[in-house]
């Protein structure tokens, strides 16, 4: 499976639509996209299988995230911290978070094991913030694995088109 | 034009028009990021020949190189044919630069090499003539800086009494060359001044950064208790430089009375060097791994601050683009450099638990200060407990704005001289 390459170099398959877990799994990231949107940032922990690994690259070709500067490189722990200071009311920036409204779509599947599918997609975010609507697009690298409780995510990357740019973002989350 | 720009700048407060003004957002360019010493890259960026990144000198763009004698050269980023950009790539390494428009190419250095098709260049075109403009660039402990001025002072006059602190700074190697890891990158609408008093503001630390201050250690909490530590101070270093303290005991990374406690969060890294390297080694380099304990303000575009450079880029009167870059040890343990990393994506960059905050208030400066220009911005803090230090420099608390009145006693010295 492989599952640590870049998107566009992965082998690309279309959505199968005679494995039931292609379909969970799209409906696993709309769910999550969804809760983003809300900034329901405790439900959207609940989507995480343990040992999670939540990624926005700055190098969209890497794959060695610990060995490079990220925006966002979360196990569990900081994932928490991160949803903790979205949600505990000390962050101006939190606070006045920008509207986002994202649409995932252009589901390919890259990669399948017995408990895991690899799932890539395309993330375009509108976001609103005092007089300014803008736009993040990003290619999204899904991992769901599946346990007793169904699907989880257990590694996200969201490889944004300008991620080595400058990056508009304000107290909202990918 | 000629507004009574020296009245803008009091001792004590500075106009509300220095954030909004267009005339004086391209005065200043003119006067002082197109004629003074502007950082434009670290050597380690450009370590070998053949290595460039792009950079800004105001609104100029600039490629920084390293030439075949290992030369450092700071050229314009314009073909001297019909003005396009000869450098889209921000890094890399090549042999020189070829304008895609007609193919003129040029060396490292911003020698014109080949013109296509020269036959109608005959008695027109000597290419010695017509080399990519070049900057006079100076380095200082690694820090490479650059003027479209070539006859500015030199670069150690310049920086003066920031020489001291740009050395201790570098001492967070611990025994290894710093070098650049890699950078974020944001803007934030608003006027560059406001980004440029930040690194020198530890008075709005606590308060901004409440949600990262709650997100670490208590250790590392602890360390950063500026408001009640009385060796937290400022000093005014000149020509628009200022440092602040934070972190005193981390002021000079070689001082260590041994009382100091490594911080508990570095532990497994304390058991992985110590391995295979001596306990003073392994403890100069956890001591240094927040960085040097204290941010060193230079005058106009760049800070060095704790274990990071923070960049700054004027786009617009009121749109200002900022670099954080992380920095890791040139040769050290991978370890070490990953926790660096690891420290720097907490607090920096647009999804950081620091940055976007500090990004909110200076919008929010932006929004309420375009709403009553005829207000003044205070900068008073502290005037009442600012004392000389021994070395004559205007001393104060580490939060107080005595580096931000020395910055805008700079600016107004370059926007009003010889008038």
């Amino acid at each position: 499976m492989a599952s640590d390459a870049p998107s566009t170099a992965a082998p690309a398959t279309a959505l199968p639509f005679d494995d039931p877990r292609a379909l969970a799994a799209v409906s696993l990231i709309w769910r999550e996209a969804h809760l983003l949107d809300a900034r329901r940032y405790e439900d959207w922990d609940g989507l995480w299988a343990e040992g999670g690994e939540y990624v926005v690259p700055i190098d969209r070709e890497t794959t060695d995230f610990a060995s490079t500067l990220n925006l966002v490189f979360d196990d569990d722990r900081m994932r928490r911290m991160r949803i903790e200071r979205l949600t505990g009311g000390f962050s101006i920036s939190a606070a006045a978070a920008a509207r986002t409204v994202r649409t995932v779509s252009r589901f390919v599947v890259t990669g399948r094991e017995p408990d895991a599918i690899e799932i890539c997609s395309a993330q375009v975010l509108v976001g609103y913030k005092r007089e300014e609507t803008f736009v993040l697009a990003a290619d999204l690298t899904h991992r769901i694995v599946w346990d007793a409780d169904g699907p989880r995510i257990s590694r996200k990357v969201v490889r944004l088109v300008n991620s080595d740019d400058t990056v508009t973002a304000s107290g909202f989350l990918l | 034009m000629s507004p009574d720009i020296s009245s803008l700048v009091e001792s004590d407060r500075v106009a509300g028009t220095l954030y909004t003004d267009p005339d004086l957002f391209e005065r200043e360019m003119d006067r002082i990021f197109h004629r003074t010493w502007v950082w434009v890259a670290h050597e380690s960026e450009v370590a070998k020949p053949g290595d460039f990144k792009t950079a800004w000198i105001g609104r100029r763009p600039v490629i920084v190189s390293r030439d075949r004698r290992g030369g450092i050269n700071v050229l314009l980023n314009r073909c001297r044919h019909r003005g396009a950009s000869v450098c889209e790539t921000p890094k890399g390494n090549g042999n020189g630069f070829t304008c895609p428009y007609h193919a003129w190419s040029y060396a490292l250095d911003g020698t014109l090499r080949g013109i296509p098709y020269p036959d109608g260049y005959e008695d027109v075109v000597e290419k010695k003539d017509l080399p990519l403009q070049r900057l006079k660039a100076g380095s200082y402990a690694g820090m490479i800086f650059a003027s479209f001025d070539h006859g500015i002072e030199p670069l150690e006059d310049f920086l003066g009494g920031a020489r001291l602190w740009i050395d201790r700074f570098m001492k967070q190697g611990a025994g290894y060359p710093v070098k650049v890891q890699g950078e974020h990158r944001f803007r934030f609408r608003g006027n560059w001044k406001i980004q440029l008093e930040n690194t020198t503001d530890w008075y709005h630390f606590p308060i901004v950064h409440r949600s990262w201050m709650s997100s670490v250690d208590a250790e590392t909490a602890s360390m950063l208790s500026i408001m009640t530590d009385e060796r937290a101070v400022t000093h005014a270093l000149g020509n628009g430089h200022s440092v602040s303290v934070s972190v005193a005991e981390h002021a000079d990374l070689d001082v260590d009375d041994g009382t100091e406690k490594l911080q508990d969060r570095f532990s497994h890294i304390v058991e992985e060097l110590s391995k295979d390297m001596p306990p003073e080694k392994v403890r100069r380099i956890v001591r240094s791994l927040h960085g040097a304990g204290f941010n060193l303000n230079l005058f106009p575009n760049v800070a060095m601050s704790m274990s990071f450079f923070r960049v700054l880029r004027p786009v617009s009167v009121a749109e200002t683009e900022i670099r954080h870059v992380a920095l890791g040890l040139d040769g050290g343990p991978e370890i070490v450099n990953r926790e660096r990393l690891r420290i720097h994506e907490h607090f920096q960059g647009p999804f950081g638990f620091g940055s976007p905050d500090d990004a909110e208030a200076w919008n929010r400066v932006q929004r309420g200060v375009t709403g009553g220009v005829d207000m003044p911005i205070l900068v008073n803090r502290g005037l009442g407990r600012e004392k000389p230090n021994d070395l004559g420099q205007p001393t104060s608390h580490a939060t107080d704005e005595t580096g931000m009145r020395e910055a805008y006693a700079m600016w107004k010295r370059m926007m009003t001289d010889g008038e």
